[in-house]
C-alpha cells in the first residue's frame, strides 16, 4: 500500500485500534449504522475485551509499520467482563506510562473508553487521533519513538527485566 | 498450508456502493494461503449460503473469510452454515467487517476499497491461525428468577410459571405491584389501574409455581447461563408468615400512626406494622423496623399482644439463601426524578400545592388520601385552576436527563382530563415542549382532552411563586406567540422524569451486565434483541430497560418470558468454546491468572505430567470452561505464555497486527 496519497502526496497514517467486542466495537458498528463519516486511517482489530490486549501486540504494531495504536474498551466499571478487568486495564495504563517514559510520543499509543452507545465518541476519537498522528508524521521518521519501542520490546522479551520495568513504572505513578 | 476461501459480499449496494468488491476479491487472491476469492450479491441469503457451501466443497477449502457486515450481525449465521452444511469446523471462520466499519463510513471507493482490502488481509492472517473448537453441553436448571415485582416482573413471572417452570420474584419493597397499583386510571382507555393490576398480583400469590420474596434483594450472582447461583437476602419482617392470617388486627392497634405513607406519596399516614395498601401481595403485614417502638426503644409490644395467632416475632432476622436458577429477568423498573433538589424555581418542594404526577394519581384515586376528591394538600379546598408542567427533568440535559420519559405526554393529558372531569368549570393549563402521542388511540385521547377545554401552552414555566393568598403564580413563555404568560393557579402538577431505580448500578455489577449512559440496562441489540442482554441467560423487561408505558412494559415482559421459556425448555445448551486454555508444559504455576480472572474460573491443581520422558507432579493452572467467559485477561497476565484464548489466540492476533502493519 502506498504510504502517501498519490494525488496530494499527503501522509496517510496507519493506525491500529484494538476494540473490545462488547463496547467500542459495538460503538463503531453504531457509527456505521448512523452513516457517520471518519477517516480511513484507523483499522479496527476486534478483541473480546480490552483486557485481552497484550502489550506485545502494541509493540509489534509500532515496530512493524503502524504509526499509532489505540486500545479501546468499555468505561471502567461497565466492563462486560465485570470489575475484574480493572486490573487488566490498570496494567495497560502502566504499560503506557512505561513506553512514554522510554520516549514514545504519547499520541502514538492511546487508551480510550468508548461504550457501545457512543458512536459519536468513536468517530470523534478516530478523527482526533488521526489528526494527531498526521501532525506527528510517520513513525519511521520519529527516531525517539522508534528507539523507545525497540528498548521496551527488548526488555519485555525477558520476563525478569519486564518485571523490573513494570515495578519501576508502577513506582513512578 | 491452509486453503482459505474469501467471500466478499456486495450487500446490494450497501457495500458495493463505496467498496469495489471485485477489486477486493482480486487483491484477496494474491494474499498468502488464499485458495479462492469471489463475490456474491447477498452472502447471507439462502442463495449466498449455497454459494459458500458449494465453493468450499469444490475448492477443498479448510478456512473461510467472509467480508461482509459486522460479525456481531451474522457471524453466528455463517458458523451455522459451516456446521450444518459442510465438514468444516464452524470456528475456522473469520468475518471482515467491511460494511459498518468501512462502506458505511466512507464516501467513495477510493477510500473504501483499500481499507476493505486491509481488513480482509487481517482476517485472512487470523483465519490461518484458527483452530477447530468444540462446544460441550451445559445442563439447564429449569427455574427462573425475576428481580423486581412491578407489572413487568409480574407479567413475566405469570407467563413463565404458566408454561410450567418454577419462578421466584425478588422484590425489595413490602409488596409486589410496583407503580401500577398506585395509578388511578390508565390511558388511553381509562380503565382502573388497580382493578387490572391487583388481580394479577393475587394470581402470582396463588400460583403454585411462583414464590414471592418481598423485602428482598439479590446480593450475589455466580455462574452462567443455565446455572446461576443466586444469593438472596430476605430482610426480617418480624412476622411469621406461616402463622399470620393477614387479619390486620395488629395494624388497627399499633400506636405509631404518624408515618408518612409511601403508597400515598406522603399524603396520608400509616402505622409501623402495616400493609402498604389493602390489596398488597403478600397479603400480610410487615413491621417497619425503623419506626416500631418495640424494635427502636424496646417498649410497646402491642401487636404481639393482639395478634390472635402469635405471629409477631421481634427477634426475627434476615434470611440469606443461595439457590440455582437457569435464567434471570431484570424488571427493576424506574423511579421519578427528585425534582425538589433540582428545580428551586418551582419552589423546590416548599409549596405544598406543587405536587408530582404520582401524587396527583393518588389524589384522584377513590382509595387515596382524599377518597378521590381533588383537594389541595395545603388547605383541603378544591382547586379551580390547575397547571400541569410536562417534561420536568425530562429533555433537560442541564438540570435533569436528556431523554424523553415517553409516558408523560399521555398521562399529562390524562391528568388534564381527570381534573376537568372532577372539577366542573375548572380550568386546566398544560405547559409543554412537544406533544408526543404515538400509540394506538393515543392521539385521539389527546385530541379529546383538547376538546374538553384543556389549554395547551407551548413553553416551559420559568418560575412559580406563592402569593400571600395561596395562589401559585406560574410565569412562563408561550413560545408560539412569543408572549409572556402568567397563570394564577391553585395547584400545580409536575410530570417528572423517569430515572433508573436506586441501586441499578450495583445490581448491574452483581449480575454482570451493562447500563447505558442514562443508567437503564442495555439490551443486546436495540432492534433485533431488545429483551436480551449481552450476558447469556439474563433478560430485560419493562422500564428497567428504559422509560415506557404499561402496554409496552407488558409486551416486553411477555417477550422476555418467551426467551426464558425457550431456554428452560432445553435439556442443555452448548458452551462457548472461546475460552482460555493453559498449556501445562509452559505453565509455571505462579497463579497470576488465578488472581486476575474476574470469574474465578482458574484454579491451581496438582497434575502429573510427562516431561522429558519423565513423570513429574507439578502445580499448574486449570480453567473451568463453564465459568470462563473468554475475556482473555489471564492470557495477558501469564508471563510464560502458557495461557491462551481459543478463538482469539496470541498467534492469530499477532499475525493480524503484522498483516496490517506490514501491508
Ligand atoms: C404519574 C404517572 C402516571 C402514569 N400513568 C400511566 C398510564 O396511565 N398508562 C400507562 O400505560 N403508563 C402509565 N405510567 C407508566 C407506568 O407507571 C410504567 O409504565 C409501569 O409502571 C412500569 O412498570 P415496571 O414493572 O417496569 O416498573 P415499576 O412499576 O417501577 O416496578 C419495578 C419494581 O422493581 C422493584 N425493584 C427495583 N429495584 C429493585 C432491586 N434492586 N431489587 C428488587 N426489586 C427492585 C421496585 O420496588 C418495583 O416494585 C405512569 C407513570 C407515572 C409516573
Ligand atoms: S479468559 Fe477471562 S474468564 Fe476465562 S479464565 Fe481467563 S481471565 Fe478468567
Ligand atoms: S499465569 Fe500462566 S503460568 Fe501462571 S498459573 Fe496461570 S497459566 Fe500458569
Amino acid at each position: 500500500m502506498p504510504r502517501d496519497n498519490e494525488q496530494t502526496g499527503e501522509f496517510t497514517p496507519k493506525i491500529l485500534a484494538f476494540c473490545c467486542n462488547w463496547c467500542t466495537y459495538a460503538g463503531a458498528d453504531l457509527a456505521g449504522l448512523n452513516r457517520m463519516n471518519y477517516p480511513a486511517d484507523v483499522k479496527v482489530l476486534r478483541v473480546p475485551c480490552s483486557g485481552r490486549v497484550n502489550p506485545q501486540y502494541v509493540l509489534k504494531a509500532l515496530q512493524s509499520g503502524c504509526d499509532g495504536v489505540l486500545v479501546c474498551g468499555c468505561h471502567p466499571g461497565d466492563c462486560h467482563y465485570s470489575t475484574g478487568n480493572y486490573y487488566a486495564k490498570r496494567r495497560m495504563m502502566i504499560f503506557k506510562r512505561m513506553v512514554e517514559f522510554a520516549g514514545l510520543s504519547p499520541e502514538r499509543f492511546q487508551i480510550r473508553w468508548i461504550s457501545g452507545s457512543e458512536a459519536g465518541k468513536f468517530r470523534d476519537t478516530v478523527v482526533e487521533v488521526s489528526e494527531q498522528i498526521r501532525a506527528l508524521g510517520p513513525m519511521e521518521n520519529d527516531a525517539p519513538s522508534r528507539a523507545a519501542i525497540d528498548a521496551v520490546a527488548g526488555t519485555v522479551a525477558s520476563p525478569e527485566a519486564d518485571e523490573e520495568l513494570f515495578a519501576a513504572a508502577k513506582e513512578a505513578i | 498450508m491452509s486453503r482459505i476461501g474469501v467471500f466478499v459480499c456486495h450487500c446490494g449496494t450497501n457495500i458495493a456502493g463505496t467498496v469495489d468488491v471485485e477489486a477486493v476479491a482480486d487483491a484477496a487472491r494474491q494474499m498468502p494461503n488464499v485458495a479462492y476469492a469471489g463475490t456474491n450479491k447477498y452472502m447471507c441469503s439462502a442463495q449466498g449460503q449455497d454459494y459458500i457451501v458449494d465453493i468450499i466443497k469444490e475448492h477443498n477449502l479448510d478456512r473461510v473469510v467472509i467480508a461482509s457486515c459486522s460479525p456481531r450481525m451474522h457471524e453466528r449465521l455463517f458458523r451455522k452454515v459451516l456446521a450444518e452444511k459442510t465438514d468444516l469446523n464452524p470456528y475456522l471462520l473469520e468475518v471482515a467487517n467491511i460494511r459498518e466499519q468501512c462502506s458505511w463510513v466512507h464516501k467513495d471507493k477510493q477510500i473504501g476499497t483499500p481499507k476493505a482490502i486491509n481488513l480482509v488481509a487481517m482476517a485472512v492472517a487470523k483465519a490461518d491461525c484458527d483452530t477447530q473448537l468444540f462446544t460441550h453441553e451445559i445442563p439447564v436448571t429449569k427455574r427462573a428468577l425475576i428481580i423486581g415485582g412491578g407489572i413487568a416482573g409480574i407479567q413475566a413471572a405469570l407467563d413463565i410459571a404458566d408454561a410450567g417452570f418454577p419462578v421466584t420474584i425478588v422484590e425489595r419493597k413490602t409488596t409486589i405491584g410496583g407503580k401500577m397499583p398506585m395509578l388511578d386510571k390508565t390511558f388511553p382507555t381509562l380503565d382502573c389501574s388497580a382493578c387490572i393490576s391487583t388481580p394479577k398480583m393475587s394470581e402470582c400469590e396463588a400460583h403454585p409455581l411462583i414464590e414471592i420474596k418481598t423485602l428482598s434483594e439479590v446480593e450475589k450472582v455466580e455462574g452462567y447461563i443455565g446455572n446461576f447461583d443466586v444469593t438472596i437476602r430476605e430482610k426480617a419482617k418480624y412476622i411469621d408468615y406461616d402463622k399470620c392470617t393477614g387479619c390486620g388486627m395488629c395494624e388497627t392497634k399499633c400506636p405509631q400512626k404518624k408515618i408518612p405513607s409511601e403508597f400515598n406519596q406522603g399524603m396520608s399516614t400509616r402505622t409501623a406494622v402495616y400493609k402498604p395498601f389493602p390489596q398488597a401481595v403478600p397479603s400480610k403485614p410487615t413491621i417497619d423496623a425503623d419506626h416500631c417502638r418495640m424494635l427502636t426503644e424496646g417498649k410497646c409490644g402491642v401487636c404481639a399482644k393482639v395478634c390472635p395467632t402469635g405471629a409477631i416475632d421481634y427477634q426475627d432476622v434476615d434470611r440469606v439463601t443461595t439457590e440455582r436458577y437457569g435464567a434471570i429477568v431484570l424488571a427493576t423498573g424506574y423511579e421519578l426524578i427528585d425534582w425538589t433538589r433540582l428545580y428551586g424555581e418551582y419552589g423546590g418542594g416548599r409549596y405544598a400545592d406543587v405536587i408530582s404526577g404520582l401524587q396527583f394519581e393518588r389524589l384522584v384515586n377513590a382509595s387515596g388520601p382524599t377518597e378521590g376528591h381533588i383537594l389541595r394538600p395545603s388547605d383541603g379546598t378544591e382547586p379551580k385552576t390547575m397547571v400541569i408542567v410536562k417534561c420536568v427533568g425530562s429533555r433537560d440535559p442541564h438540570k435533569g436527563v436528556p431523554y424523553c420519559s415517553r409516558a408523560c405526554c399521555m398521562y399529562g393529558a390524562k391528568h388534564a382530563h381527570q381534573f376537568m372531569d372532577k372539577v366542573p368549570g375548572g380550568k386546566c393549563f398544560v405547559f409543554y415542549m412537544d406533544v408526543r402521542t404515538p400509540g394506538k388511540n393515543y392521539d385521539e385521547f389527546y385530541m379529546n382532552t383538547l376538546h374538553e377545554g384543556a389549554r395547551y401552552i407551548r413553553g416551559r414555566i420559568s418560575k412559580i411563586t406563592r402569593r400571600s393568598d395561596g395562589k401559585l403564580v406560574c410565569l412562563g413563555e408561550d413560545t408560539l406567540s412569543g408572549n409572556v404568560v402568567e397563570v394564577d393557579a391553585d395547584m400545580v402538577v409536575l410530570e417528572t422524569a423517569m430515572v433508573p431505580p436506586e441501586g441499578a448500578k450495583k445490581l448491574a455489577q452483581t449480575v454482570n451486565t451493562q447500563l447505558g449512559p442514562e443508567g437503564f440496562f442495555t439490551e443486546a441489540h436495540p432492534k433485533l434483541r431488545p429483551v436480551e442482554t449481552n450476558t447469556g441467560g439474563l433478560y430485560l423487561a419493562g422500564t428497567a430497560q428504559g422509560p415506557k408505558d404499561i402496554p409496552d412494559t407488558v409486551a416486553q415482559a411477555g417477550a422476555a418470558a418467551a426467551k426464558v421459556i425457550g431456554l428452560l425448555c432445553k435439556q442443555s445448551i452448548e458452551s462457548n468454546p472461546m475460552v482460555a486454555h493453559v498449556d501445562d508444559s509452559k505453565c509455571s504455576g505462579c497463579g497470576a491468572c488465578v488472581d486476575i480472572c474476574p470469574y474465578s474460573a482458574v484454579t491451581l491443581v496438582e497434575k502429573t505430567l510427562r516431561e522429558n520422558s519423565r513423570k513429574v507432579t507439578r502445580t499448574v493452572a486449570q480453567v473451568n470452561e463453564g465459568l470462563c467467559q473468554g475475556c482473555g485477561a489471564c492470557t495477558v497476565a501469564c508471563r510464560p505464555g502458557a495461557s491462551d484464548l481459543l478463538g482469539f489466540n496470541d498467534e492469530g492476533i499477532m499475525r493480524e497486527v503484522e498483516a496490517y502493519a506490514t501491508r
